[in-house]
């Protein structure tokens, strides 16, 4: 069963193996494995389909970068995870993985034919597939590509795990647990600093883990990593495994995923999944290492082509061979040793092919005495098996020119193109690189954060060097936070650094139009699609990495860029550093919505803020609505009652007896102060200066553009004291705009601001009996209709409970608001309704408060308006203080385009037919006979049926509308074009005389 | 996420906190009435849009509720200063030779 398993090799545990099941298949594995690694163990490499051509692919990498081996992952019931990665997922008892892109299974594929159609898929396919004809697009080429490419299904459950977010303070944050990241975080630590240091591993020591034959200041290298994790420990070290640092943002703040459950076979119900950790370090050490790069041939897909690094971690952390019998291809030295540790673990190695004309002597004189063939100066020009590589096509060359092809059997083939520095998160903080020609890579350059990079991440290569450099940048971290920090140099026995070349494509003597040399394996771009991009003209390199997708997978082209960039350098005939770098963008690696989310899902997603009488409408029935962070009630239904029937029927009591509103949510605001009135006088367009205190006024607010902001009844409580009421989704703004002005243009006005929207309830009595229904309950203010008019407002008890009382109406019926303390609104509530019984009084909604207020033509600010409107074009010009010499907005009424004519303006529409209700929004046009497209000339803003006018009724905005009464518009629907008539706004009452009653 | 002082509290807090209030030392005409047509479409629309170091207001609006300036480089968003509301724009040169 466990054929490929070397006993005793690796950091798993031998004896103790785990059963998990893989496509409905037990498998066994041991304890510390991934599930690559156990399928490995048992000779398998084939794990999913490609993306485009649904071709066999097995793991490539043995870690995060992996682009291939993806998996769905299933913890139990809501917990499935698509696209996860065979590489790094930790197997446990329980564990349910499947293989993804494969119908009807892994080993046969419907799918696959796109293989065979891949011309249809080349470079930019998406552009040329969706052309003519036009009825092709969705029902042809959508579906077609939708079904054909793609990679796991979405998980169709809510997620039942939960997710916690932290902060995290700390003066160095080391990234990387490998020689580098160990070495610098032990010497930060020693200088006395607080040290954080993560890794996305399930174990610290990084490459460490991979070479265990080195030697590290007289210590064996796996004793050397736990000495060292035992040493941070003491010293204090904030050590974080499977946690990866996703983004690097700015001011040093660096967002980490910690996985906490996904490797558990009965994790604690109460502990979160994953944990985001928002870190803001004085300094960072990016110890990330390199990632090995693939060579780029016809056939480098193939369920057995593997990176040789990747090869070496499967035998030495895993104590897997990844085959019986290997060939390895490469242009550096890497890859040597990994056909070493092989050959030694008993895997034989048919041939070393390097791409170099010399090796190194040493290397060559090593795999002699292993007796192992070595190919220097040869290609590989292709490959050979359907669902794993069987044989590889080797040619010498020589002068330029590719030799005869000859084939050598395998069952896998390793693979080596050299080492890229892993600089993403060093990206993210638009740290600048530079080309270095002797690499062939990008190297950090300029800095633009309190950053250090150490080790391969900077282009040293060996453990040596990166272990050294690591405690140097440690100690320039710890220098640049004005410690003191000594660093020694530690020797490294059995240390393997190596030098390499690089290459575009490999030489070939075939076809190269014919060959499938892949660069991005996880979105299936070959280097024909960069070069085919090139020649219809992309130039730059962000172009051809949008049109092939190159780089642009989940794996956000970890092992892909640096080739893709070679290539299309080489088809641009231009040198590398000039076609430059794509960019890389967090995260890392692919991080679950949960993790950003956090906290603030279900009802903590958004605060709902609620009234102090929502209690007493829940418990009656009431529909709610949302309005901004409000839920308010929208309708009382009657039991059997549809939506249209409780409101026609709210509106009817309310207009013929009593109705109560709760009010609430207006947005107040005290405006206090010497110089409140002054203060008043220029926020607002109204004169202010001669309300006297008792008398409340309809107040408008502007912008300095001379459009509508906000409106609302300001009442004067005494000479230095108003009570401003706003919308209810404007509140917040008012405040700020008024604070904007007070603060910053007015600093010397004596006026203070206090926004008291939650410090009061207030309950709106609205009807012909509402006087009669409030009056026994008022003392210590008449309110008789002689002493107590339209637009008066005083201070009283209401049922014993001090009060701001308002006469002011927003349904044209006698109306009262009273204000009291929010804590009794709720109980003057209860009480008032009780009295109304004798009213037959009846609770109502928004939806009821909006048709009566619009049978009045009073406007709602941002419903009827829309930044766009100014108070003439409203019909609300009365409410402007001429007078006054200067208010917010008054000079910009006078701009010539706010005075042009033809502007939209607010009109009635009263439909042809007395019966059809318009839908808000809808558009209206002045010739329903005209050639589409239709000159629009305004639109639809609210419309209700209604009791009081005994039809359907609309407010519009129109061009040029208050010119147009009595004319015929039309408004074009679905089901037929609707004809209406233009009118006033003012559609029941127009003298107001039930506002005086 | 971006850290902010706010020269009112004396305190560096995160941008969270901070709403952004649009470009500094835009002066609103002290008589609105006596400016052409011009000048107040320059108020009110035409702003400078540096690519660099850009004077703008914050709000300090979870915290103090102050305005405040700052000068910020619209390239590395790096803030060089804030300063409260009415102060002088700044000496840049004497700013970036003291950080240097």
């Amino acid at each position: 069963m466990t054929d490929f398993r070397v006993p005793g090799r690796g950091r798993v545990d031998h004896d103790r193996p785990v059963k998990f099941r893989f496509d409905g298949e037990t498998i066994h594995g041991l304890s510390g494995d991934t599930v690559a690694s156990a399928l490995l163990a048992q000779g398998r490499h084939l794990m999913g389909r490609s993306f485009k051509y649904h071709r066999p692919r097995g793991p490539v990498a043995a870690g995060s970068e992996e682009p291939n081996a993806l998996i769905g992952t299933s913890r139990g019931r809501g917990r499935f995870e698509p696209n996860t990665r065979a590489t790094v997922q930790e197997i446990f008892p329980g564990l349910k993985a499947t293989s993804q892109n494969k119908y009807p299974s892994l080993k046969f594929d419907i799918g696959a034919v796109n293989d065979r159609a891949y011309m249809l898929f080349s470079a930019g396919f998406y552009y040329k597939t969706f052309m003519w004809p036009r009825s092709f697009w969705d029902r042809v080429y959508e579906p077609f590509i939708r079904a054909a490419a793609g990679l796991g299904v979405s998980p169709d459950k809510v997620d039942p795990d939960h997710y916690a977010s932290r902060n995290l303070h700390t003066d160095v944050l080391v990234v990387g647990a490998g020689p580098a990241g160990l070495a610098a975080a032990r010497t930060a630590a020693e200088a006395g600093l607080r040290v954080t240091l993560v890794d996305e591993n399930a174990e610290v020591g990084g490459t460490l883990l991979s070479e265990p034959q080195a030697m590290i200041g007289g210590q064996a290298a796996w004793d050397w990593v736990a000495a060292e994790l035992a040493a941070l420990e003491a010293l204090g070290v904030r050590v974080m495994t499977r946690t990866t640092a996703i983004g690097y943002y700015h001011q040093n703040m660096v967002g980490l995923c910690q996985k906490l459950t996904d490797h558990l076979e009965t994790p604690n119900p109460d502990m979160p999944r994953e944990r985001l950790w928002r870190v803001r370090a004085s300094q960072v050490v990016l110890a990330q290492g390199a990632l090995e790069k693939p060579l780029v041939f016809d056939g480098n897909d193939r369920p057995g082509v593997m990176l040789a690094g990747s090869a070496q971690t499967f035998l030495n952390r895993y104590g897997v061979r990844v085959g019986d019998r290997a060939v390895v291809v490469t242009s550096h030295d890497s890859a040597w040793y990994a056909a070493f540790d092989l050959a030694d673990a008993g895997t034989r190695i048919a041939a070393i092919v390097d791409t170099r004309v010399e090796p190194r002597p040493d290397l060559m004189a090593e795999a002699a005495a292993r007796r192992i063939k070595v190919l220097a100066g040869h290609t590989v020009s292709g490959t050979a098996g359907r669902l794993r590589v069987k044989s590889v096509r080797v040619n010498r060359v020589s002068g330029g020119t590719v030799g005869f092809g000859r084939q050598i059997d395998c069952d896998c083939l390793l693979m080596s193109g050299g080492w890229t520095p892993s600089l993403h998160l060093f990206s993210h903080t638009k740290g600048s690189l530079k080309w270095n020609e002797t690499q062939n890579t990008f190297l950090p350059d300029h800095v633009t954060e309190a950053c250090q990079i150490a080790g391969a991440g900077r282009g040293l290569w060996g453990i040596g060097a990166a272990l050294n450099d690591g405690a140097a940048m440690g100690a320039a971290a710890a220098r640049a936070l004005g410690r003191e920090a000594e660093v020694g140099t530690t020797d490294v026995g059995n240390d393997r650094p190596g030098t390499g070349t690089s290459h575009t494509e490999l030489p070939t003597d075939r076809s190269a139009a014919r060959a499938r040399a892949f660069v991005d394996f996880q979105n299936d771009v070959t280097a024909k699609d960069l070069r085919l991009a090139v020649r219809e003209g992309m130039r730059s390199i962000e172009h051809v990495k949008r049109y092939t997708t190159n780089g642009m997978a989940t794996d956000q082209g970890k092992m892909s860029n640096i080739n893709g960039l070679n290539i299309a350098a080489d088809a641009l005939g231009k040198p590398a550093p000039q076609v430059g770098l794509t960019t890389f963008r967090p995260p890392y690696t692919p991080t679950t919505f949960g993790a950003f989310a956090g906290y603030h899902r279900g009802t903590h997603f958004e605060a709902t803020r609620k009234t102090p009488i929502d209690g007493w409408a829940e418990e009656n029935g009431a529909v709610f609505e949302p309005v901004s962070q409000w839920r308010r009630a929208w309708y009382f239904p009657r039991k059997g009652e549809s939506m249209d029937d409780a409101v026609l029927r709210e509106c009817r009591t309310t207009r013929e007896s009593v109705g109560m509103f709760d009010a609430s949510t207006l947005g107040k605001i005290e405006v206090v102060g010497p110089d409140a009135v002054e203060f008043m006088n220029r926020m607002y367009t109204n004169p202010w200066t001669k309300l006297q205190p008792g008398r409340a006024r309809y107040g408008l607010l502007l912008g300095d553009d001379g459009f509508i902001r906000d409106d609302g009844v300001i009442g004067r409580l005494s000479d230095d004291r108003f009570h401003v009421t706003t919308t209810t989704g404007g509140a917040a703004r008012v405040l700020n705009m008024m604070e904007d002005y007070l603060q910053t243009e007015w600093p010397d006005l004596k006026v203070w601001l206090t926004s008291t929207t939650e410090q009061w309830a207030t309950i709106a009595l609205n009807g012909p009996n509402a006087r009669k229904l409030l009056e026994p309950f008022v003392e210590g203010l008449d309110i008789s209709p002689e002493a107590f008019p339209h637009m008066a407002v005083g201070e009283c008890t209401v049922a014993g409970i001090p009060a701001r009382l308002f006469r002011v109406s927003f349904t044209g019926e006698l109306g009262f608001e009273v204000n009291i303390p929010a804590r009794h609104g709720r109980a003057l509530w209860e009480t008032l309704f009780a009295a109304g019984q004798a009213f037959d009084i009846c609770t109502y909604g928004t939806e009821t408060m909006h048709v009566l207020r619009a049978e009045k033509g009073y406007i709602i600010v941002g419903q009827d308006t829309d930044g766009t409107v100014t108070p003439q074009d409203a019909g609300i010009g009365w409410a402007i203080g001429k007078a006054k010499p200067d208010f917010v907005g008054k000079r910009a009424l006078q701009r010539p385009d706010l005075v042009a004519e033809g502007r939209k303006q607010l009109v009635g529409l009263l439909t042809a037919d007395g019966a059809t209700r318009l839908e808000e929004g809808a558009q209206i046009v002045l010739d329903p006979k005209q050639p589409v497209p239709m000159k629009m000339v305004g639109h639809v803003t609210s419309s209700y049926r209604s009791v009081a006018a005994g039809r359907p009724i609309a407010l519009a905005l129109l061009e040029g509308g208050h010119a147009r009464m009595g004319e015929t518009v039309h408004i074009p629907m679905p089901h037929g074009v609707v004809a209406a008539t233009v009118t006033g706004t003012v559609f029941h009452d127009p003298e107001g005389a039930r506002l005086k009653l | 996420m971006l850290l902010i002082h706010c020269p009112y509290c004396d305190e560096t807090l995160p941008e969270a906190e901070f709403a952004y209030a649009g470009e500094a030392h835009v002066a609103r005409p002290l008589d609105p009435s006596s400016t052409s047509d011009e000048e107040w479409r320059d108020f009110l629309f035409i702003r400078s849009n540096v690519k660099g170091d850009h004077f703008e207001r914050w709000r300090h609006a979870h915290g103090c509720g102050r305005f405040f300036n700052a000068v910020r480089d619209t390239v590395s968003d790096r803030f060089l200063t804030t300063y409260k509301a009415g102060a002088p724009r700044p000496d840049l040169t004497a700013l970036k030779d003291a950080a240097e």
